[in-house]
């Protein structure tokens, strides 16, 4: 149930946050992938400001979760101050990202509460997801799975194999999002393999497919619980069209902004600049 | 003892179908791999057995799910294809993350070694051992025989790790006694109490070492024989113990020799503990094995069969200490 005191003003004010927190922690970790981390800012803030997902900070493997699983890891250094500022771990921890003792690292680790399984090495969310879903139904469980992917990862064989298998089975515990910022490591995803139109292919897997403007954080929000709520027997996929680097200038339609550094003295200027 | 034939896989599918009666938390996947017990498994208990499809990577994706959900997983393939295609797969999401989650996923690979004898090098299993063993926290059972098989069924629920089950393909006849509990934590059985040479061997060359053995015996060499069972974790100090009075140590594998695998973990264990005794690894050359016939003449081209392993006895026994 998504709580109706939710407005859209205060998500917007959360990812406003959020993005300023991401800035942050790559003043200090310039190793951090900080344009794919931007993209994804308001699918965090609409899954758990916007109370789409059920947790429980302080007993982050609470049976009554809903799982995320976040299989494009590298891209969410911004889950970081999400997952500091409920409470799952100190927020101080924030201001020593990728430092020696930290647990925090450039590429998320399980070590980390809040992160469900192994990440960032790419292709493996949608399977350990459709897993879960499945262990969940044969519970007679009512959680979801979600699990957060990248367009690119889409490339990765193993992430068709699990889509084939949770059409299969009807996984309708199972929401994936497509963080579609339509950019890769070296270039546009379009000019290197087009992955389209990838609606079709998910449908063709027998998903439910719908779009969204992923940083519209309104529709964003109200698709993502709706497609939680629809048990009808399909998995769901949210194609979340995104913008790689969103809301910094210098990294928005830059083919090579997976690996481009804001460096710490531009930092301060590019968060006065956020939109 | 009763000699029957068996192949490992039934008597251990046939183990884990009447536990799931009871025990509600087992579920068995496979990727579109079968036997005449997993025949009864699907049908008795349709609930928890879901075939992939003919898709490994997917198969431990989703036997890893179904783990952090608190099912103990049994993962069902021919052992080179699991193993290596999904090799990464294992390593993040068995063996890493099981460093922060209980991740109890049985891998049961089927047709270690040359159990597919003429299905050609694809279908052989020479680096599984090695490249298994390299990962943290997983273990790895290369049983002998059925009996041991069926034995280590009941550990694969208790044991809340992941672990590389390596049975062979063929129908074989036991080494061990169905009638004796054996000690699985130790890790090894030492078959034959010899002097001077003792042979350590691991899955299907255990036989042929038996034999090795047998023979030598009625030549008046009285040859040591260890059937490791465990690779990993293998109990060091108790290994050595039982190798302390021989002057030379023979390991014999099924794959490829001074790679990594049995013979690797012989060495690491002696050179740990500074000791003088000689060790000579027996397995397969730096080449894959595309020759056609039996199973045993593959090893004889490979010198690794009885006579083979027979001959590098006697040679070290001459040498003697």
């Amino acid at each position: 149930m998504v709580d109706s005191n939710i407005t859209t003003a205060y998500l917007k004010e959360k990812a406003l946050w959020v993005r300023k927190e991401t800035l942050n922690i790559h003043r200090i970790a310039q190793e951090t992938r900080v344009a794919s981390s931007l993209s994804a800012v308001e699918i965090f803030v609409a899954l758990y400001y916007g109370k789409v997902l059920r947790y429980n900070a302080k007993e982050p493997r609470w049976d009554g979760r809903d799982r995320f699983i976040i299989s494009k890891g590298h891209g969410s250094i911004s889950f970081y101050p999400v997952l500091a500022d409920l409470g799952y771990f100190d927020p101080a921890e924030l201001k020593r990202v990728c430092k020696a003792g930290s647990f925090l690292g450039g590429i998320p680790d399980p070590i980390i509460p809040g992160y469900e399984s192994v990440n960032g090495s790419l292709g493996h969310g949608i399977g350990v997801g459709c897993g879960m879903a499945l262990g969940l139904k044969r519970k007679g469980r009512d959680e979801s799975v979600f699990v957060l992917v990248g367009d690119g990862e889409l490339y990765e064989g193993s992430m068709w194999e699990g889509i084939m298998f949770a059409g299969e089975h009807g996984l309708d515990n199972l929401v994936v999002i497509v963080d579609n910022n339509k950019i890769c490591m070296l270039d546009y995803c379009s000019k290197i393999l087009d992955l389209g139109p990838l609606e079709q292919k998910f449908s063709a897997f027998k998903w439910q497919v719908e779009n969204v403007d992923g940083h519209d954080i309104e529709k964003l929000h109200a698709a993502l619980a709706r497609l939680k709520a629809d048990r009808n027997g399909r998995p769901k996929v949210l194609i979340a069209d995104t913008i790689k680097g969103k809301g910094v200038p210098a990294l928005e339609g830059e083919p090579l902004s997976h690996i481009m550094n804001i460096p710490p003295d531009r930092i301060d200027a590019a968060i006065e600049a956020l939109r | 003892m009763i000699i029957e034939k068996k192949t490992m896989r039934d008597v251990f599918i046939e183990r884990i179908c009447n536990r799931m009666e009871s025990d509600r938390s087992l579920f068995f996947l496979s990727a579109d791999f079968g036997s005449p017990k997993l025949d009864k498994l699907r049908a008795d208990h349709p609930d928890r057995f879901v075939n992939v499809g003919i898709a490994e990577q997917n198969l431990v994706n989703v036997a890893t799910g179904l783990a952090l959900e608190g099912y103990t997983v049994y993962a069902y393939a021919i052992a080179p294809f699991m193993i290596m295609r999904a090799y990464e797969q294992i390593r993040n999401n068995l063996s890493l993350l099981s460093h922060t989650h209980q991740v109890n996923v049985n891998l049961v690979g089927v047709g270690g070694g040359l159990s597919y004898d003429v299905s050609g090098p694809t279908h052989h299993s020479m680096e599984d051992i090695s490249i298994i063993r390299t990962l943290p926290n997983m273990t790895v059972f290369s049983p002998s025989d059925w009996v041991l098989a069926e034995q280590f069924a009941d550990h694969t629920i208790a044991a809340k790790t992941p672990k590389y089950l390596r049975f062979d393909g063929k129908p074989l006849p036991n080494i061990h006694d169905p009638a004796s509990k054996i000690d699985l934590k130790k890790g090894f059985i030492e078959l034959v109490r010899g002097e001077g040479v003792c042979i350590v061997s691991t899955g299907y060359m255990t036989r042929a070492a038996l034999l090795a053995v047998e023979r030598l015996a009625k030549e008046g060499i009285k040859t040591g024989l260890i059937d490791v069972f465990l690779i990993k974790p293998l109990p060091e100090q108790q290994f050595l113990d039982a190798i302390s009075g021989y002057q030379h140590i023979v390991t014999v594998e099924e794959g490829f020799a001074g790679k990594g695998g049995l013979d690797s973990l012989a060495a690491s264990i002696l050179n740990s503990r500074q000791s003088r005794q000689s060790l000579t690894g027996m397995g397969f050359g730096d080449a894959y094995v595309f020759e056609m016939g039996s199973r045993d003449s593959l090893h004889a081209l490979s010198g690794i069969d009885e006579q083979g392993i027979a001959e590098k006895v006697r040679r070290l026994a001459r040498r003697g200490a």
